[in-house]
């Protein structure tokens, strides 16, 4: 009797949908593409806002592994072993290797002409770096906003972060020491402990990563002289693996090879701050949250243009149970067509997806002051909400279709 | 065929109580034809829509081909009126997304025939009632009498024990409405039991007998 039912009420439903008025169809598929979109889209540009800092953050910074000293160590020891050690690690396909160390940076010097005023100073941090890898590995001349990126062979030449310079810090605060009146070959005194040397500005980088906007980086050989590391050891290394070779497991291979003695080997993921994480989390659940509204908007909704249709039809599901058609197989035919409806809405809100948004999300992103927005929807997850949506269709579907059903036959035919 | 014994209908409207019909008694027998008459409001709808099972009366008995329909369990009700009775409305009531032969061919299906046969005897059917050449029209496209005869084919399709007609006649034209009768009395030629309601005389005529209600009693037939 079950299949009977369903062949029945297939028989109608199909022929319900066909011959209902297109416009009609075209609505109802909208209104569920839309709610698809509520649920998938909102929620996946919340998570996204986060995950675009933390893509930038591995692109532009760690890369894939990140190699950093010990928490009791000035630097990482014997970082030349390290290095070489990474050079024969399969997988590794580029890496990038930093001297980092405090400095104060004063500007405007020349012109301070009264004692009495507080010099134009920052503190920040230096970054010494061999140009050339760093820009195959982290694409940083690509955030030179105003001159030009290092050469290995420049000296006393240096790159500023932009939020070292006051035109370029978004907010005004006195816990943000900006310099002033700084651009392309403006010179600037920087200070490494005692010793205090002027360089030139010959570029200005701006990203929406920290860490790139907020140091100031000069060419290794010259930063490894004034910081007095003539042992060559580095403060971190950034390492981007193989495409299709996952990050930790190069980091086995390197924890293997002992660096781990000498120093911290962490994929990007785990090198994530613990506030990022937390973000992700609360940013997750709050996406759910609002998933979970759309999932109750779907389902009203489709309660409401399912209940709206049974009630103008009342009176011919009154006739078919006259005539002796069983309220299942009426009431399997509203569920086939709101389940019809949710399919449609769903494919078509799964081509708007993936098809058009995120792909111009990932060329456009949203340009939000923290990070470049953008659209994240991992397949399992877009599935998960397409059933959910399917199922609350269903449910929206069959419960009207069965409030009609159960009336009196005769009411129904007369419409009273 | 049928026996209908003592039948009551009331209806509440809050605290107002109307019996519409006051203890009837009723018999048919195979392959008769009944008409029922009465004025307006003298319960002859009521009364066929009681015995045909598409309403519960408030008491009485009711058993068609020696099944007491009353006390059929609600899932077996709808077996029974697909299996055993047929319906003419007067307003067609054919459902306005299916073709003239998915309509007729919905009861077959219903019963568990294949499509391709429930196709082929419904496209019988309309044939029989003139319709051969209407067969994938939807009702919006067909005129009243065509709607009516395909309600009729619908109601006969699969071959019911007793074929219940209310004011079948009603909406249509004279030409129409003798097609109808014509149908129906060439359906009763061949041995279909019909309890058909009328208001018009011409056509009660055509029946075998005539049952005449008034204030919810049968006063004759």
């Amino acid at each position: 009797m079950f299949w009977l039912d369903i062949k029945i009420a297939w028989f109608l439903a199909i022929r319900q949908i066909k011959r209902s008025s297109i416009w009609t169809t075209l609505l109802i598929i909208g209104v569920m593409t839309l709610t698809f979109l509520n649920l998938v889209a909102v929620s996946g540009i919340l998570v996204g806002l986060i995950e675009g800092s933390v893509q930038a953050n591995k692109n532009y910074y760690t890369s894939d592994v990140i190699i950093s000293k010990l928490e009791q160590k000035e630097f990482i020891d014997n970082s030349n072993a390290v290095i070489s050690q990474l050079e024969q690690t399969p997988g590794v396909r580029a890496y990038s290797a930093r001297y980092l160390d405090g400095v104060t940076v004063e500007a405007n010097y020349r012109t301070r002409t009264d004692d009495s005023v507080k010099p134009d100073t920052a503190g920040a941090q230096a970054v010494g770096i061999n140009p050339t890898k760093e820009n195959e590995l982290t694409q940083l001349s690509k955030f030179v906003v105003e001159g030009e990126y290092l050469n290995e062979s420049d000296y006393d030449k240096i790159l500023m972060g932009a939020y070292l310079l006051k035109k370029y810090l978004p907010v005004d605060s006195p816990g943000f020491a900006a310099l002033e009146n700084i651009g392309p070959g403006t010179k600037v005194k920087i200070s490494f402990g005692s010793t205090t040397r002027e360089f030139i500005v010959k570029g200005i980088l701006k990203s929406k990563v920290d860490e790139i906007t907020t140091r100031i980086y000069f060419v290794d050989s010259q930063l490894r002289g004034l910081i007095g590391r003539d042992d060559f050891n580095v403060d971190e290394i950034s390492v981007a693996v193989d495409p299709g070779v996952d990050p930790s497991e190069v980091t086995r291979r390197l924890k293997a090879a002992g660096v781990d003695d000498v120093a911290k080997v962490q994929t990007f993921a785990e090198a994530e701050p613990k506030f990022l994480k937390d973000i992700k989390a609360t940013f997750a659940l709050l996406g759910n949250m609002i998933s979970l509204i759309g999932l109750a908007v779907a389902l009203i909704t489709v309660f409401i243009v399912i209940f709206i249709n049974a009630v103008t039809r009342r009176k011919f599901i009154g006739i078919a149970k006259g005539i002796g058609i069983s309220g299942q197989a009426i009431e399997y035919s509203y569920v086939i067509q709101s389940f019809f409806y949710a399919i449609c809405g769903s494919t078509i809100g799964v081509v708007v997806v993936y098809a058009f948004l995120i792909p111009y999300f990932n060329i456009h992103p949203i340009n939000f002051p923290f990070s470049d927005g953008i659209l994240v929807a991992p397949v399992i997850e877009t599935a998960v909400r397409v059933g959910l949506l399917i199922l609350a269709t269903i449910i929206a579907g069959y419960v009207p279709a069965r409030m009609i059903v159960r009336k009196n036959t005769l009411d129904s035919i007369l419409g009273r | 065929m049928i026996h209908v014994k003592n039948l009551i209908k009331t209806y509440k409207d809050g605290e107002i109580e109307t019996q519409v019909l006051k203890g009837l008694n009723f018999e048919a027998r195979e392959g008769d034809f009944v008409a029922i008459m009465g004025r307006s409001g003298a319960g002859k709808s009521t009364f066929l829509y009681q015995m045909s099972m598409l309403d519960d009366p408030t008491s009485g008995e009711i058993s068609i081909d020696g099944v007491d329909v009353l006390n059929l369990p609600q899932h077996k009700r709808s077996g029974f009126r697909l299996k055993e009775l047929g319906y003419v409305f007067q307003d067609y009531a054919l459902l306005p997304d299916l073709t003239a032969l998915e309509n007729v061919a919905l009861p077959l299906l219903m019963k568990g025939e294949s499509k391709h046969l429930a196709y082929k005897h419904a496209t019988a059917v309309l044939e029989k009632v003139g319709l051969g050449h209407r067969v994938n029209n939807v009702p919006s496209a067909l005129s009243g009498g065509e709607q009516q005869r395909v309600s009729i084919a619908r109601a006969i399709v699969h071959k019911p024990k007793i074929l219940f007609a209310d004011e079948p006649t009603a909406n249509l034209d004279n030409y129409s409405s003798r097609q109808v009768i014509d149908i129906f009395i060439e359906l009763n030629k061949q041995g279909q039991t019909i309890v058909m309601v009328t208001h018009e005389e011409e056509y009660a005529k055509c029946a075998k007998r005539i049952v005449r209600l008034d204030d919810g009693k049968i006063v004759s037939g």
